[in-house]
């Protein structure tokens, strides 16, 4: 009996330094992928403000302004003038739409000459 | 374990048997019990100090080969624990109201050059030269040759020039990264954002701090890693600042003017909305102060904020409005206006010694009559219109958050007489920054209450004390609404807009003292629109303008600083959101029925 106790304890501190082991190097691997993560996410952050900076020269009004000047031809962008504010009540409502009764509608009692 | 018992009875019977004393025995064998109990616990207690001992010295040998690790060996983060450590770049962005990016980081690279390792120097040399046409061979091949170690060849590079180097193949050329801050919008709102330069510089990064504006005044906000890289946001608008700044261009280019400046100001919150001032600068490439002539005519000069003028009739209204405070008046007193008038010794005259007889105060500030100001100013009295002016903010810098609204301080005379108190009623005697009178006219505009003007946003209404009377400023925006409708700004009106101000027409002193220029003006439209229920406060400053279009050049702000307003409002007023209000037009058909 005694024997057994002492194979198993054996046994379960074995299997125990296994799993701590075992633990400890799966700790290190997550470790290491989040400094990789880390250094994509800052890589990726780099090229963000990288893009945020090149969509902020592109969209730079004084471009814009040349380019709908150069495609005044096609686009037809106005300069926003007071006088294009519109009102409500500017615009007409579409009318209602009238029945059209230009074709006849089949009655059940149609042919029926009864009274 | 067999106990031996303490009257064994062989030996008892023996003893009596022989007469002795078998107590002596039962003693005899206690003592001996007695003394095999003491060996055995002495054992056990023995066995535990060792125990103990032992347990103690591995105690303090872990702690102690802990403590000398410690001390010995490289420090590290720990990794376990950074969470979420956000990689940010050294200086934070900043950005417009709705978010669009005004200045940001890039990443770049420096170029230098270790002599000792190249290969070879003047060949080196002559590349670099026809990479950069602005650096100089001779120069170069000097350094390349000579005996230093080190060399700064160029502090930034764009890609293709580093490519370009690269592809020269020398060893002794080498890169350093560098962020550096980039201003996308070019001159855009170039006075408010001032520009950046590298501060200590080594060869894998160099510091950028802010060479004057916002830049410079929030420079350690910005540099703030505690900030985690939130953008600053101002209060700038880029659609409505790039509208001014070009409407002001034109502006400036038909009225001949040598200068302009416009301040578009938020009457409630005292937000800046836009802010410009003519010439202008690139921020990417921001030129060295000037070392000859006046400051006042570089482009770094910033006339909204720093350019301290005699601001002329736009400041008649403060006297009719601190006239109308105190009671002294009502917009239908009338008041003689006829000459001759003498202050201290000077005679006090109209615009082309007009003679306007009586008017009411209205009409004075209609007709912008200096004499019917003067009268009201008389009235109101030295130290009454000192401390409104002052309420008013016309006798510190501005406090707006650039580093140049410091230098905007008024100049004030040294000594303030009746004849001072006259003149600076009709805008003469005394010099402030076109800011000054922006948030001024934001006072009479928002029902008189003072605002501080500030290039942040806001999220709300930030009015100070009290300086005038909800009636005295409604009076005064009347009368700021017919000096459009019918006085001297009558270019100002903007079908829709209801446009409200005050023009101001200030001859030009000259630098060297001694009176005024003849021909020299500063030319200034005050503005406020909606003129019934202000929301905006705009001031259009030209600096000598001139136009030419008719007979004899006009130089009065009517004829001038009126036009080149009129446009800005119909060109900002709808991109700051503004409806037109005016009567509908006939019926729009606009659906396809």
């Amino acid at each position: 009996m005694r024997t057994f106790l002492y194979i198993l304890t054996f046994l379960s501190v074995i299997g125990l330094a296994f799993w701590a082991y075992r633990e400890n190097y799966k700790t290190q691997e997550a470790l290491t992928e989040v400094q990789d993560l880390r250094r994509d996410i800052g890589g990726a952050r780099e090229r963000l403000a990288v893009l945020k900076a090149e969509w902020a020269y592109l969209n730079r009004p004084d471009r814009l302004r040349d380019l709908s000047e150069v495609n005044f031809e096609r686009l037809r962008l106005l300069q926003f003038r007071p006088d294009q504010f519109g009102r409500v009540d500017q615009i007409a409502y579409p009318a209602p739409p009238i029945l059209d009764l230009s074709t006849p509608i089949e009655l059940s009692s149609d042919g029926d000459d009864r009274p | 374990m067999i106990r031996t018992p303490l009257r064994p009875l062989a030996r008892i019977l023996d003893a009596r048997q022989k007469g002795e004393n078998p107590d002596a025995i039962e003693r005899e064998n206690l003592r001996i019990r007695h003394e095999q109990m003491r060996d055995r616990s002495r054992v056990r207690a023995e066995g535990r100090l060792l125990v103990l001992g032992v347990a103690f010295f591995c105690a303090f040998a872990v702690t102690g080969a802990r403590m000398a690790t410690l001390a010995a060996s490289e420090p590290a983060e720990p990794r376990a624990y950074t969470q979420g450590a956000s990689i940010v770049s050294q200086r934070a962005d900043i950005v417009d109201r709705k978010g669009r990016i005004l200045a940001t980081n890039m990443e770049t690279h420096s170029l230098y050059a270790h002599p000792q390792q190249m290969i070879e120097p003047e060949r080196a040399a002559e590349e670099l030269a026809r990479i950069f046409p602005e650096l100089d061979r001779e120069r170069l091949v000097k350094d390349f040759t000579g005996k230093r170690k080190f060399v700064w060849v160029r502090k930034k590079l764009s890609p293709e020039q580093k490519q370009a180097v690269h592809d020269i193949g020398e060893p002794g050329l080498l890169f350093g990264p560098r962020e550096m801050r980039l201003y996308p919008n070019g001159t855009l709102a170039a006075h408010v954002l001032g520009g950046a330069r590298f501060g200590q510089e080594g060869v894998h990064s160099a510091e950028v701090i802010g060479s004057a504006g916002i830049e410079r005044y929030f420079d350690k906000e910005l540099r703030d890693p505690a900030r985690k890289g939130a953008p600053l946001e101002l209060s700038i608008d880029v659609t409505v600042q790039s509208a001014m700044e070009r409407v002001l261009a034109g502006g400036m280019m038909l009225m001949n003017a040598k200068g302009a400046a416009a301040v578009l100001m938020d009457v409630d919150t005292g937000e800046v909305v836009s802010i410009a001032s003519l010439p202008t600068f690139d921020p990417n490439d921001r030129p060295a102060p000037p070392t000859e002539g006046t400051p006042a005519d570089s482009p770094l000069f910033n006339r909204a904020v720093q350019g301290v003028y005699e601001l002329g009739s736009t400041f008649k209204i403060f006297a009719a409005a601190q006239a109308m405070e105190l009671n002294l008046v009502r917009p239908d007193t009338v008041i003689d206006t006829r000459p001759p008038m003498r202050i201290g010794g000077h005679g006090i005259g109209e615009f082309r010694n007009k003679n306007y007889g009586d008017l009411t105060v209205s009409e004075v500030i209609v007709k912008s009559s200096n004499r019917g100001t003067a009268k009201m100013a008389l009235d109101i009295g030295i130290e009454r219109q000192q401390q409104f002016l002052d309420t008013l903010g016309f006798f510190k810098p501005t406090p707006l958050e650039i580093t140049e609204a410091e230098g905007g301080k008024p100049l004030l005379p040294s000594r303030w007489t009746d004849l001072s108190s006259v003149t600076i009623s009709y805008g003469h005697g005394l010099s402030a920054s076109p800011l000054h009178l922006a948030s001024a006219y934001a006072a009479i505009a928002n029902g008189g209450f003072a605002v501080k003007p500030t290039l942040l946003k806001q999220s709300g209404p930030r009015h100070g004390p009290r300086v005038m009377s909800d009636y005295a400023a409604e009076e005064s925006r009347k009368m700021l609404r017919r000096v459009v409708t019918d006085g001297t700004a009558s270019f100002g009106e903007v079908p829709g807009y209801h446009v409200g101000g005050k023009t101001g027409t200030a001859d030009k002193p000259k630098e060297r003292g001694g009176g005024y220029y003849e021909d020299k003006v500063i030319a200034t439209f005050a503005t406020m629109f909606p003129a019934h229920d202000p929301k905006y406060v705009l001031i259009v400053t030209l600096d000598e303008p001139v136009e030419t279009m008719g007979e004899k050049p006009r130089r009065t702000a009517g004829w001038t600083a009126v036009p080149v307003t009129a446009e800005m409002i119909g060109r900002i007023a709808p991109l700051l959101g503004l409806r037109p209000d005016y009567a509908p037009r006939e019926l729009l058909q606009l659906t396809a029925n």
